[in-house]
């Protein structure tokens, strides 16, 4: 099958996977639209090669076209995909599933949905081993194994539950396990640890690098988040409109992007803990072109800033740099410096004023048939006029609620104070006086469902500016159209639904709308995670200028510690319905933190290379109904003293003005110890008695 | 489970007792006079008072409406006014023989209704699939006494190939009932083809779209395998509430297909009891069949939760 | 085959970069009614409806003979060149009685339906915002009606009020509200958790502001669809209804009473009093059907 032209040297003929010049098109009534144009890469037995890119860029296609899982209307206009040797592109319907029981496994992005709702999670992955020929009761004790080499505590319970009783974690490492069984040739993970929370994506995403080790693997890797491509991968591809434009070692690639795209790419990012007050965010003009449009020679020529005519007429074919597989697509790489970055701001110092908002004691109980859930647990919190609040912490952390609560969506409990300047906040929203009203608005995580579908955006900002204001007639369109210049909206982008927006569009409208009133607290719920990662960095630039603009405060809930780190004044870390630590961004970037804290710091993959210390927690984030005593945190606690800290509820102790935690340990203590892990190189993790201790409380039931 | 079930169980009786006060507005608030409804306006003023004193309609509602609970609780819906004997075992006795006919019609519509179902999902929005949803949509848009009419002057009389009247004689054997009973089933049978075979086709489609049935073929099972277990048991779970759903609307269209086909069920003896105005057989059978309903209904939901465990969590939270 | 099982094809990309115009727009709302339109089903059910409307609307203006008129010929004269469809019993022609036998029906099915979507819907959409204690309440009612079975329910009522074309809308249209309640409970239900309804009340809103402007439009698509379908059940229920002889009384054309006069005669070999009726009431219930199939069919595009 290999060509005859010219001897192939001997690693060629071995490797894992080749995709040789692939083009692929989705045929939509009846015009081919091009989706795949052109994609060669190689990855060797024992490897393991990312394709990262945005959406649209054709990544999950080329995986998926890797395995000849297509739908009936995609066509392979060229090319070919060999997997150690044999052309996939040409199998029949037979080869195809034989060679997906032996040769290829896949792991894909929601491990919920690729679980049969209605069978036990056992007998599906011991399914994987008698389609391989074992009998029931060896397949049985094979999944077992299988399940015990995923790092899975109790298999034989694991092995009886179904797949709804799992964490996401949890049911991850089963479809590992399943992908496994096999023992494949190649390996597919298409976004494996998107939608699972930090600290568990920081342990999958070992896993699948002890289990690439040990299985000699090749490994290919979808992601659009840059940080887990450089944690697991030896090698990256960038896609852009369905071509490569740069290929190369991972780690030189992201520390030396050699193609105007990449570089674009990573200056987006907020990388190496910039500040809003030093420099707004790198963005690339324009847009991600469709899905299947027709496209000029040079795919990211609309908009590159380096490009020229050539550029328009000639494809650039993959220049190889400095040998060793680095290429890149690019007429103009030695032009590459010319690109320079974003000025530094002038007087973004968001000089805070007022205290706005004061949360005393607040908490929030749900009443579920039978059970009660206390999903915040005595939060107090205060807010500035002007400066941004970070609220991080992972699933069952209490912040969806908080926001909740201080938005009136739901009401605290009794005994809970929430005050907002110098009155209390009524409990419901709907109680609030309309001035309360506009004073704390909302930015929501998901575009799609935050605006009506069937008004146009017009309507959108008319509606909320009239309502909140009480303004009328004209006074009302010169607000919409003030709002629509603040956020780059013209006046054609008003007049649509938002289902003609994209997703970028549409969250500045939602932005816009939140602004109407004029308002003093700015609540935003996770607002660029639904976004691309070139468009994230304008949204975050316009939510930084509009708060310097406005003198406007934010209450920024996300999970993403890179985009908190550059956009927050001050920072607070919940788990469990309780903050954990709070105190102003650099301070708790810096250290000494809550153990928590540091594990989150470290758990982060990260773009730059391995963070400095590495924790590893063991165990599930235990349910907000069944909190652990003492400190909720000690059954996953990698600083957890036995005696101690289950049993009592840790002080608040301050670490220097403004910065507060609550753990047993005293701060110099802390220091001194996260000073000597960020020297050494060890793993921490959660010591043996913590477990026990969760065992013994029964506090270990997954969320 | 347990309590599951339970649940469901306390649900119903609410819903039955609603449904028995419905039944008892119908026929005790909205007419303003009982007697001269059933005797209709040429009787003399002194009979239609003498009635409505033998059936105490003078009485005040709350106390009537107190009566027919406790009727419908001890199971005595009163006697005929044409008969004069108890209601209830005609009616039951009637439902049981309609039951035959309407579960032959279920044996023959279930099983070809799926199949189809399952057909055209497979070969989703091609020729098969397309003729098939046509074909549903074309059949269960013809009333059960139109195909009975068609099946009588095509197949019973031009052709000759099967009985006219359902009614088999009295001692004949259980494949002579069936032939006697099939064209009936049939008529019924056609109907109920289209929204089986298209709730069916709509979960299979859902199904085949999921992500498990992506980790299935990617595991490297044949289309068989798949099918087989993984797609089968989540897509027929919608299909089976249509299905006792539609043992609701059965029993409504058995009235029209008993009365072409000359056939003693519920539902020759219900319109005999409405051509004579016969009040306590009918507010007998609306129950009876409520019943019915709502057994098939609970029987429904139980297989459901049976089949995904999904449902049963649901409750039990 | 493993392709026959293969992931659904993907749908048209959308304009995603903000670029379509307002002509472009309403570009888009055309381009779906003609789609819409070029399905053959859609033409072949709007064909037959406008036929049997057009029937119904002029009636004897356009039959060959006059309906009532009973030519005292010997009765059940098969079909000739003079008698398309042949005579009845009573020497009427049946072509003529079977055009305007459409009347009845188109009038009363259309109303019955509109009753029971506009109540279904009104509850429909109560019960899906406000929830809590008047859902819980609603919803035992639904189910109490939906067990009730249709025809012998209509059977009852209209034994006690008597038959008339009004007690057959009203009975019809208020035994169809439930299920059309359920459906649009269901759609609310999924719209009332999307974020625009929580943005609506932070700025405020009443919930009847949010019910009538925000949620109900986007909830038109699958009402409308209900409204065609049960259009086609209503038609469907009123022709049974006469055959069984509680709806419209003689001498009215009126097509399921035809069937149910005539049919006994079949056995003796005659035919066509019989079929062609239960071939309008067929044909119109299968035309209302292939409608609201393409609508269904073009909405969830």
């Amino acid at each position: 099958m290999t060509s005859t032209l010219a001897p192939q040297p001997e690693t060629e003929l071995k490797a894992a996977l080749r995709v040789e010049d692939l083009s692929l098109s989705y045929v939509v009534r009846g015009i081919p639209r091009p989706v795949l144009r052109g994609v060669s890469f190689e990855i060797r037995p024992g490897e393991s090669y990312g394709l990262v890119g945005e959406s649209g860029c054709g990544k999950s296609t080329t995986a998926y076209a890797a395995v000849r899982y297509l739908p009936r209307n995609a066509v392979i206009t060229a090319g070919r995909i060999l997997v150690s040797g044999d052309d996939v592109t040409k199998m029949n319907d037979e080869q195809v599933r034989q060679f997906r029981m032996r040769h290829v496994s896949m792991v894909y992005q929601d491990p919920g949905a690729a679980l049969n709702p209605t069978t036990k999670v056992g007998p599906q992955v011991a399914e994987a081993f008698t389609i391989l020929g074992q009998t029931k009761r060896d397949a049985e004790a094979s999944a077992i194994k299988a399940l015990q080499r995923v790092q899975i505590a109790d298999p034989e319970r694991v092995y009886q539950r179904y797949p709804y009783q799992l964490s996401g974690g949890m049911q991850q490492r089963a479809v590992i396990a399943m992908a496994l069984a096999s023992d494949p040739k190649l390996l597919v993970l298409d976004e494996p640890t998107t939608g699972l929370d930090a600290t568990v994506e920081a342990s999958v995403l070992d896993l699948v690098r002890s289990l690439q080790a040990e299985t000699n693997a090749a490994v290919l890797l979808i992601a659009h988040n840059l940080g887990v491509i450089r944690t697991i991968c030896d090698r990256v591809g960038v896609m852009y409109a369905g071509k490569i434009v740069e290929e190369g070692d991972a780690a030189a690639v992201f520390e030396r992007p050699q193609h105007p795209y990449t570089l674009g790419l990573l200056r987006s990012l907020p990388r190496r803990g910039i500040r809003k007050s030093q420099r707004p965010l790198a963005t690339i003009p324009g847009s991600l072109p469709q899905i299947g449009a027709d496209l000029p020679a040079c795919v990211f020529v609309d908009r590159c800033p380096l490009a020229t005519e050539i550029c328009h007429t000639v494809d650039p074919p993959p220049i190889d740099l400095l040998g060793g597989g680095r290429t890149s697509r690019c007429h103009h790489i030695d032009r590459m410096g010319e690109l320079r970055e974003p000025p530094a701001a002038v007087g973004q110092e968001t000089a805070h004023g007022e205290l706005a908002l004061s949360l005393s004691n607040v908490s929030k109980t749900f009443h579920q048939s039978g059970h009660d859930v206390p999903a915040l647990v005595g939060v107090d919190l205060t807010l500035f006029d002007g400066e941004t609040l970070g609220l991080v912490g992972e699933s069952g952390s209490g912040k969806s609620t908080l926001a909740k609560t201080i938005l009136g969506i739901e009401s605290p409990d009794a005994g809970g104070e929430l005050e907002l300047d110098d009155h209390r906040l009524g409990a419901r929203s709907m109680q609030r006086p309309t001035a309360d009203k506009r004073s704390i608005q909302m930015v929501f995580q998901n575009p799609e469902s935050a605006l009506n579908r069937g008004w146009t955006a017009r309507h959108i900002l008319a509606r909320s500016v009239s309502k909140l204001t009480g303004l009328k007639g004209k006074a009302v369109n010169a607000r919409v159209d003030k709002l629509a210049a603040d956020l780059r909206l013209t006046q054609r982008h008003l007049d649509l639904k938002p289902r003609q927006l994209s997703g970028g569009l549409k969250q500045r409208v939602a932005i816009a709308r939140a602004f109407a009133g004029d308002p003093r607290i700015v609540v935003a719920d996770e607002p660029t995670s639904a976004l691309d990662v070139s468009v994230q960095a304008a949204i975050l630039n316009l939510l930084s200028e509009l708060q310097v603009e406005n003198k406007t405060s934010y209450l920024l809930i996300s999970h993403d510690l890179g985009v908190v780190r550059y956009l927050a004044d001050r920072i607070a870390v919940m788990y469990l319905g309780r903050i954990m630590e709070v105190g102003e961004s650099e301070n708790v970037f810096r250290g000494p933190n809550h153990p928590y804290t540091e594990a989150l710091l470290s758990a982060i993959p990260n773009v730059d290379g391995e963070p400095e210390a590495r924790i590893r927690l063991e165990g599930e984030i235990p349910s907000p109904a069944n909190p652990p005593s003492g400190c909720v945190f000690h059954t996953r606690c990698h600083r957890f003293i036995k005696g101690l800290c289950e049993v009592v509820e840790p002080p608040l102790i301050e670490v220097e003005p403004g910065h507060l935690m609550k753990c047993h340990i005293p701060v110099e203590e802390l220091r001194r110890l996260q000073a000597k892990a960020r020297q050494e190189d060890v793993v921490l993790t959660t010591p043996p008695e913590a477990i026990e201790a969760a065992a013994a409380a029964g506090s270990d039931a997954p969320a | 489970m347990a309590r599951f079930i339970a649940r469901r169980l306390v649900l119903a009786l609410i819903t039955l007792w609603l449904l028995a006060t419905i039944v008892f507005i119908i026929t005790n608030v909205l007419p303003d006079n009982v007697g001269r409804t059933i005797l209709g306006p040429f009787a003399p003023q002194e009979t239609v008072d003498a009635l409505n004193e033998r059936l105490g309609t003078n009485r005040p509602i709350l106390i009537r409406y107190v009566d027919s609970l406790r009727g419908l609780v001890t199971l005595d819906f009163g006697n005929s006014f044409v008969s004069g004997k108890a209601v209830l075992p005609q009616v039951v006795g009637a439902v049981g023989r309609s039951a035959k006919l309407a579960g032959l019609a279920l044996l023959i519509t279930i099983p070809i209704s799926i199949a189809a179902g399952l057909y055209a999902a497979r070969r989703r929005d091609r020729t098969a699939d397309r003729a098939i949803v046509l074909l549903g949509v074309t059949l269960s848009s013809i009333p059960e006494f139109v195909t009975g009419t068609i099946l009588v002057v095509v197949v019973g009389v031009q052709l000759g190939w099967l009985p006219v009247l359902a009614t088999a004689p009295e001692t004949a054997d259980i494949p002579t009932q069936i032939r006697f009973l099939l064209m009936p089933a049939i008529a019924m049978a056609i109907v109920y083809f289209g929204y089986i075979a298209r709730m069916t086709r709509a979960g299979t489609i859902e199904v085949l779209q999921s992500d498990y049935t992506r980790t299935a073929l990617m595991k490297g099972l044949t289309t068989g395998q798949t099918m087989r277990r993984h797609v089968l048991r989540n897509a027929l779970v919608p299909t089976v509430a249509v299905i006792a759903v539609q043992i609701g609307y059965l029993f409504g269209g058995i009235i029209a297909v008993e009365k072409i086909f000359n056939y003693n069920g519920m539902g020759s003896t219900m319109l005999f009891a409405a051509q004579h105005k016969d009040l306590p057989m009918l507010t007998a059978g609306v129950i009876v069949i409520g019943l019915v309903y709502m057994l098939a209904t609970l029987t429904a939901d139980l297989i459901m939760a049976w089949m995904n465990p999904l449902i049963r969590m649901d409750t039990e939270r | 085959m493993v392709d026959s099982i293969a992931p659904a094809p993907l749908p048209t990309p959308a304009p995603t970069t903000g670029t379509a115009t307002m002509s472009e727009r309403s570009r888009a709302r055309r381009e779906m009614l003609l789609v819409l339109v070029k399905r053959p089903a859609f033409i072949i059910g709007l064909i037959v409806i406008l036929g049997w409307i057009v029937c119904a609307v002029l009636g004897d203006k356009i039959t060959p003979y006059d309906p009532f008129n009973a030519f005292f010929l010997p009765g059940h004269q098969p079909p000739s060149a003079q008698h398309l469809f042949g005579t009845d019993r009573l020497g009427r022609d049946v072509l003529s009685r079977v055009m305007v036998g459409s009347r009845d029906v188109l009038v009363v099915a259309p109303l019955a339906a509109l009753l029971g979507v506009g109540v279904g819907t009104l509850l429909g959409l109560v019960m899906g915002y406000y929830r809590g204690i008047v859902d819980d309440i609603l919803s035992r009612v639904v189910e109490a009606f939906l067990a009730l079975p249709v025809i012998l329910v209509a059977l009852l009522t209209l034994v006690v009020l008597g038959s008339s074309s009004i007690v057959v809308v009203f009975v019809v249209g208020l035994l169809f509200a439930p299920i059309v309640a359920r459906t649009v409970r269901s759609a609310v239900l999924s719209e009332r958790q999307l974020d625009y309804v929580t943005a609506a009340k932070l700025r405020g809103e009443t919930g009847l502001f949010i019910l009538s402007q925000e949620i109900f439009p986007n909830v038109l698509g699958p009402t409308v669809v209900e409204l065609t379908v049960r259009f086609g059940y209503a038609i469907f229920t009123v022709a049974t209804l006469s055959f069984l002889g509680v709806g419209l009384q003689p001498p009215s054309p009126d097509w399921g009473l035809s069937v149910s006069q005539e049919y006994a005669n079949m056995i003796a070999g005659v035919w066509w009093p019989t079929l062609f009726p239960a071939l309008a009431i067929a044909s119109t219930v299968i035309a209302v059907n292939l409608n609201a199939d393409s609508l269904q069919s073009v909405l969830n595009e």
